[in-house]
């Protein structure tokens, strides 16, 4: 989707982190969802890493 | 004295619910020193610094989170602390917004949410890279909070997100408001047909804001992170927003917002906006004048000029630099006459307290070279905070850079920080205190509440040495922000602090004031 499009859609806004985004996004009566982030592979550079492959071999 | 730390596995909090949770810890009788935190190298060296690690640090993952506490045996405990870090947790547990469903990942939210395409990262910098790449190769726009994200990342993903014709909006960038929804930092502002790119956040957000108090509306706002226009990145963002508000329908004037850009940067802005159907206004705050309007755009002397002239060209009204104040200049002469009158011939320095960066440049850049002024974002590296002589002089200071956020939350979410140095940094010898208070989303619930009980105390302390002080201060807010601008002008009014209607009207009034200091008192 480009910017333009972006421009014409309804704004659906998943957070990643601090929960008062959300919070005030969804205050404004916007669609929006809170990922219960975590750090993959316990912060692991070289297990993220090679989890990020896999996830792009799926 | 006891040490203790209680680790607990697997338990994530984002870095500012920990920093918030550590000061409520703070104010336990008989804890002397307490800090929370996600064992990440940053937190396990502030802990070390603050003399509280303990052994079992040496297990510690960035999953695990610590609770680390010195305090006195006699009158608390390890276990009262922890129930306090319990009773925080929980307080916030029976709020109906933590009953709604949160993913485990980005993907399971996206399925979660058909339509979805937006993501905001406020991630640790050193994880959000990789959450971003995740993002944009969902064809997801994204907005990146987080800083700590090398050049070189954010070279590799803004490359990603311009081919696949996405907004990558950082990192580090505070502030945005698409389709009319702000995003992180962002005032209420109503909508209309100017849109704004920016690269420095508070500087977009007062420039939004005096639109919006000029009668304007805003198209959309979009971040690019405060990097996007060095050589390095090339404005990649900046240029794909620009050539997309171009595109916009809804979009009629477009306004640029950046510290200069590196010339080859500026050159490619410029070749763009000459090529624009659409007028352009470009702030480069303090940048080369001569070569904007030798693309045709106009030029601006602040930020508020930036806004004003937004408005006129939209309107069709003529532009012309806005150098003065919205009050008669006779009245602002005769109020300089009467607060200078109670100044004390030793009272002679300058203290601006920021808590926004760009508008603590432009404070400085307005003031010019008639004042030596020293600080932790020079103009010239002499002029470095590091440089002030026996700690005498004037200051002005961005207290949201690193230096002053390490292990705290940002002065706009938490004014702690600036209410420490309104103890440490204001004494008999200062003449004026001038300070930005910042309203809308993310900011603090009463900025201007914890301005005006510094101010109280200040005056307090000073009457002691039979002095006061000047205070002046800009509110950058609208009526439509949360905090209220009205009620936010009136609590400071009723202080004393001379509330000016922006930015660059409180430095005009400083520099008056100090002007006519330096004549005499």
């Amino acid at each position: 989707m480009s910017v333009n499009d972006l421009f014409k859609k309804e704004l659906k806004v998943v957070n990643m982190g601090l929960k008062s985004f959300y919070n005030d996004v969804k205050s404004q009566d916007v669609s929006a969802i809170q990922v219960n982030w975590k750090p993959k592979a316990g912060g692991k550079k070289k297990m993220m890493d090679l989890l990020g492959k896999l996830n792009k071999s799926n | 004295m006891s040490l203790q730390t209680i680790v607990k596995r697997n338990a994530y909090y984002d870095s500012a619910t920990l920093l918030l949770l550590s000061r409520e810890l703070q104010k336990i009788a008989g804890v002397e020193d307490v800090l929370v935190g996600m064992g990440t190298d940053l937190n396990l060296n502030l802990a070390r610094d603050l003399n509280l690690a303990t052994s079992d640090f040496d297990t510690l993952t960035v999953n695990d989170l610590f609770i680390a506490a010195r305090f006195d045996e006699t009158k608390t405990s390890m276990e009262a602390i922890e129930q306090a870090f319990n009773d925080y947790l929980n307080k916030g547990a029976d709020t109906s917004e933590n009953e709604d469903y949160m993913p485990p990942s980005l993907r399971a939210a996206v399925q979660n949410m058909p339509g979805a395409n937006m993501v905001l990262v406020s991630l640790p910098g050193q994880f959000a890279a990789a959450e971003v790449e995740e993002a944009l190769d969902a064809g997801l726009h994204v907005m990146l909070f987080s800083d700590n994200v090398s050049v070189e990342e954010e070279l590799r993903l803004k490359q990603k997100a311009v081919e696949k014709g996405l907004l990558m909006m950082g990192p580090d960038c505070g502030t945005a408001i698409i389709n009319g929804v702000p995003l992180c930092f962002a005032n209420a502002v109503r909508r209309g047909k100017i849109g704004v790119v920016g690269a420095s956040g508070t500087g977009t957000q007062e420039v939004t804001v005096q639109v919006h108090r000029l009668g304007g509306g805003l198209s959309q706002v979009i971040g690019t992170g405060g990097r996007d226009l060095k050589e390095q990145i090339g404005g990649l963002m900046m240029i794909q927003s620009f050539e997309a508000l171009i595109a916009d329908p809804e979009t009629e004037v477009i306004v640029l917002i950046s510290k200069p850009p590196f010339p080859s940067v500026a050159e490619k802005i410029y070749t763009i906006a000459k090529n624009s159907p659409k007028p352009v206004v470009i702030d480069f705050i303090g940048g080369d004048r001569a070569a904007i309007e030798a693309s045709g755009a106009v030029a601006c002397i602040s930020l508020e000029d930036a806004a004003q002239k937004a408005v006129s060209v939209l309107n069709g009204q003529p532009v012309k630099d806005f150098t003065g104040f919205s009050v008669p200049e006779a009245e602002v002469d005769q109020m300089v006459e009467n607060v200078v009158a109670k100044l004390m011939s030793d009272q002679t320095e300058l203290r601006a307290l920021f808590t926004g960066g760009t508008l603590a440049d432009e404070a400085m850049k307005l003031l010019g070279d008639h004042y030596q002024i020293y600080s932790n974002i020079p103009l010239t590296p002499e002029m470095a905070i590091q440089n002030l002589p026996g700690g005498r002089g004037h200051i002005c200071l961005d207290l949201g850079e690193d230096e002053f956020t390490r292990g705290r939350p940002h002065p706009m979410i938490d004014p702690q920080t600036r209410t420490e140095f309104f103890e440490s940094h204001v004494d008999g010898h200062t003449a004026v205190i001038l300070v930005d208070v910042v309203l809308g989303f993310g900011s603090y619930v009463d900025p201007a509440g914890a301005v005006a009980d510094s101010v109280r105390e200040i005056r307090t302390r000073l009457a002691k040495e039979n002095k006061d002080v000047i205070v002046i201060a800009s509110v950058c807010g609208t009526d439509l922000d949360r905090q209220d601008l009205n009620k936010s002008i009136s609590t400071l009014e009723a202080e004393g602090i001379i509330v000016m209607p922006s930015n660059a009207q409180a430095v005009r009034l400083t520099d008056k004031v100090m002007q006519r200091m330096m004549k005499g008192v």
